[in-house]
């Protein structure tokens, strides 16, 4: 048997009281795709950042070609062969691509930078693997899908054989992803071998030979992927069986907002190009769409933070202005925002505080100008309970959060008060599978309970499970509403891809 | 108008625009350094204050003049050490940690000076650098007396300017002052130690500060008195944001503004009935202008202020 390029042998990672890594083993062939799987907090990122020396393992080794890799050194990782594209890009985005490519690659203190003959490796590298770049573009000039790139070539660039990816398809659009996968695949038929960290059963599916799941640190199960299947490793993966949740038929009442016909320019650029919607009480509609087309132009003017340029909107039939922030929520709209570490939280700010700040001024939680601490406190125990948000305290800062307890917060934040509406964008991405099926629930009780939902996603299993309604959203055009019984996957492809005549066509042609 | 056209058609003026101009590219390109790697410096006003006197401290007691420039470059350099303790191994705020510096190094510049010049009531003197015609070009018409016949200090700012420029955008160093100063992560996961670049940066560039006070007492000036670096710190921080953090608009930069500082200064001799106040405020005015141009288009180091701490991201 030959050799394994990589073997990581009995790590254990102890932060505090914390074992992030429990005695890990794991091995990687020459041309090899492993997907690490796992839940937020399973450890996988930790384990990668022991391989690649950012931490210092408290017991374990890792051999590369055999050969031990000295601990807690990046340059040695690197010189070893390793390279790693971190989920949070270690890109400059005031320098050019071949800048952040060359980057400590020469000796200090020479008196020439080597451009030219670097120019030419990188460009015979993103020849290679297909990897398109221009070496003179600023690098903030470029896609996040293009960046990506960069931090691949930058690997490359190094000599990496070992290729480790960490939640490389967070960032992306559905369709540089399967860009993506599609380079992973030649980088490992030419003979590199890679690792990539994901929480996304789809793509460890289609993406990896091998995958290896991990739960609290341990190394819990180990499949190749054609003998393995989507429920098992969700199960493995979470450690109990979980289902999303489906809708249940039920009767929308009145109709709660409406739009027609309305535009929105940002800049002279038209991002929302008359569009009409309605939306009622008791049902979700979901807006469905590759992002980048106008959602968050949709989700800004329902959540007055954008005014519209021409159209009407109705609210519970009366016409309505443009909308403040303040009129959105004494009008009972709830949001969930897209981003939620930008717009949903204050990260540096206590949970309580997040949890009362829309509503600070409201005599519940203030009194002559001074803030009730306690009822703030006391409120933000009850979404904590309710919600089951893990991992704090009230008085605990929320960017301490994970992405899932803390999307919990802001949903807790928004229907406890059960709002009217509710303006939910991308409300489960980047999740992983037990907080989306936490989410979506919530989402489900929202609407038994009447409120009118609004869910704006490029999931479509996401949409297809919660959505009464569908319509599509291309170029900041609207599509015509249809219902989710008749919505298969074929049909929202083809709106999703602007065709929503074709669509119509094929379903009355008939 | 005939006036104006005298003034900047006069010899004097642009020889004073460089003399002018001089500890203000020292102080730029110091600043620039800095924070290119990431560090806000305003420590820049107190080293400048204190490598004038340290410099002119030296040459007093004896030394020659190139010591002094030397001993004013040192005496920056460990201000810069202090400087980097605070804001890159402790992390503090570098706004704090600079002004403290300034206020720090002024108040010891004062104290050592009265120490060793206890009671003169006019600072003793000694004898500065003094103008080098460049052979062959300072007999050309004109730009030959206004250029080339500067003080050695000067020509050194010049060239200092022009290998900065070579170091940050030519040579691997360069780039790793760079990345360190636009992502120091990124730095280190290249196996580039974004610390010691700091350190290294914050030392050089303050030791440039240093020598630009030094040239007011050594070359511009033959003596120190404690309040004569008179903000021209604080405009050297604004013409780093001015050149887009570029050593040759900074180059650029510092002589503009020079050239509206000695103008003003022609003007008042000549024009009648105005407050000399007023005019002293032009150049000033004129920087705030240029700066509000200029620094909409900056590109800011990202990590600039942003102590850096290693596996926090």
């Amino acid at each position: 048997m030959t050799v394994p390029v990589l073997e990581i042998q009995g790590v254990s990672k102890r932060f505090g009281t914390n074992l992030a890594n429990d005695d890990i083993s794991i091995t990687l062939a020459k041309g090899e795709i492993v997907a690490l799987l796992g839940e937020n907090g399973a450890g996988k990122t930790t384990l990668m950042s022991v391989l690649f020396g950012h931490y210092m393992p408290d017991a374990g080794r890792i051999l590369i070609d055999g050969m031990e890799l000295p601990q807690g050194k990046p340059r040695a990782a690197i010189r070893a062969g390793v390279g790693m594209v971190h989920q949070h890009f270690s890109l400059a985005s005031n320098l050019t691509v071949l800048e952040n490519v060359m980057t400590g690659t020469e000796k200090l203190w020479s008196w020439r930078s080597g451009t030219s003959a670097a120019r030419k490796k990188l460009l015979a590298i993103s020849e290679r693997f297909g990897l398109k770049v221009d070496p003179d573009a600023r690098l903030g000039d470029l896609s996040v899908g293009e960046q990506q790139r960069v931090e691949i070539l930058k690997a490359l660039y190094n000599d990496a054989r070992i290729l480790i990816l960490d939640e490389p398809t967070a960032v992306l659009t559905n369709i540089e992803a399967e860009k993506l996968f599609t380079t992973l695949k030649e980088m490992a038929r030419q003979g590199l071998s890679l690792i990539f960290i994901s929480h996304k059963l789809d793509e460890v599916m289609t993406a990896a030979d091998r995958i290896i799941v991990l739960r609290s640190g341990k190394v819990v199960a180990e499949r190749r992927a054609s003998e393995t299947s989507k429920a098992e490793l969700a199960e493995l993966m979470v450690g109990r069986r979980v289902t999303r949740p489906v809708r249940e038929p039920s009767a929308p009442g009145t109709v709660a907002l409406e739009a027609a016909d309305i535009t929105v320019k940002i800049n002279g650029v038209e991002r929302l190009k008359s569009i009409s919607f309605r939306l009622r009480e008791g049902e979700i509609l979901g807006i469905i769409g590759v992002s980048g087309n106008g959602q968050a132009a949709l989700a800004h003017l329902l959540s007055g933070t954008l005014s519209r340029t021409s159209g009407t909107l109705l609210l519970f039939g009366e016409p309505i202005g443009n909308l403040g922030v303040a009129d959105v929520v004494s009008a009972d709209i709830g949001r969930i925002p897209e981003d939620r570490n930008e717009e949903g939280v204050i990260g540096e700010m206590a949970i309580w505080e997040n949890a009362v700040l829309e509503r600070i001024s409201s005599p519940a939680f203030s009194r002559s100008g001074l803030v009730n601490r306690k009822a703030g406190i006391a409120f933000a125990k009850e979404i904590i309970g309710q919600f089951d948000v893990r991992g704090g305290s009230p008085a605990s800062r929320a960017r301490l959060l994970s992405g899932g307890n803390m999307q919990k917060l802001i949903l807790g934040r928004n229907l406890h008060q059960r709002p009217r509406i509710l303006i939910a964008a991308q409300p489960a991405r980047g999740l992983d599978e037990g907080a989306v099926a936490a989410v979506h629930a919530r989402l489900l009780e929202a609407r038994r309970q009447g409120t009118a939902i609004l869910l704006i996603s490029e999931d479509l299993d996401e949409v297809i499970a919660l959505a009464d309604r569908i319509q599509a959203i291309v170029g900041g055009r609207l599509s015509p509403p249809v219902e989710a019984e008749v919505a298969e996957a074929r049909r929202l492809g083809l709106m999703m891809a602007g065709e929503w005549h074709e669509a119509w066509k094929a379903d009355h042609a008939i | 108008m005939t006036l104006l056209f005298d003034i900047i058609a006069s010899v004097g003026l642009w020889g004073a625009v460089l003399r002018i101009a001089t500890p203000l590219i020292f102080g730029t390109l110091g600043a620039l350094l800095c924070e290119r790697a990431g560090v806000l410096n305003l420590g820049i006003e107190g080293i400048m204050t204190f490598g004038a006197m340290i410099g002119w401290l030296s040459v007093y007691h004896g030394a020659d003049l190139w010591t002094g420039l030397l001993v004013a470059a040192i005496a920056g350099g460990v201000f810069g050490l202090l400087h980097s303790g605070l804001t890159v191994t402790l992390g503090l705020s570098q706004h704090v940690a600079g002004l403290g510096v300034t206020l720090f190094a002024s108040s010891f510049s004062y104290y050592v000076f009265r120490l060793i010049v206890p009671t003169a009531g006019t600072p003793p003197t000694i004898v500065p650098f003094q103008p080098i015609a460049i052979p062959g070009l300072s007999t050309l018409p004109f730009i030959g007396p206004a250029f080339f016949t500067q003080t050695a200090p000067t020509y050194l700012a010049i060239l200092i300017a022009l290998m900065m420029a070579y170091i940050l955008f030519r040579t691997p160093l360069g780039l790793a002052i760079r990345m360190t100063g636009e992502n120091p992560h990124a730095a280190e996961a290249q196996g580039v130690n974004p610390m010691k670049v700091r350190y290294g940066a914050v030392i050089a560039g303050s030791a440039l500060m240093g020598m630009g006070g030094a040239f007011l007492t050594l070359s511009a000036f033959n003596s120190f008195f404690p309040t004569m670096i008179q903000g021209r710190g604080w405009i050297c921080i604004a013409l780093v944001v001015f050149s887009s953090w570029r050593p040759g608009r900074a180059l650029f930069g510092a002589l503009l503004f020079a050239f509206f500082d000695a103008f003003q200064l022609r003007l008042q001799t000549v024009v009648e009935g105005v407050p000399y106040q007023m005019f002293l405020m032009t150049p000033y005015i004129l920087s705030i202008v240029a700066l509000a141009v200029m620094a909409r288009r900056a590109r800011v180091p990202q990590a600039l202020m942003r102590p850096y701490r290693r596996g926090e991201r």
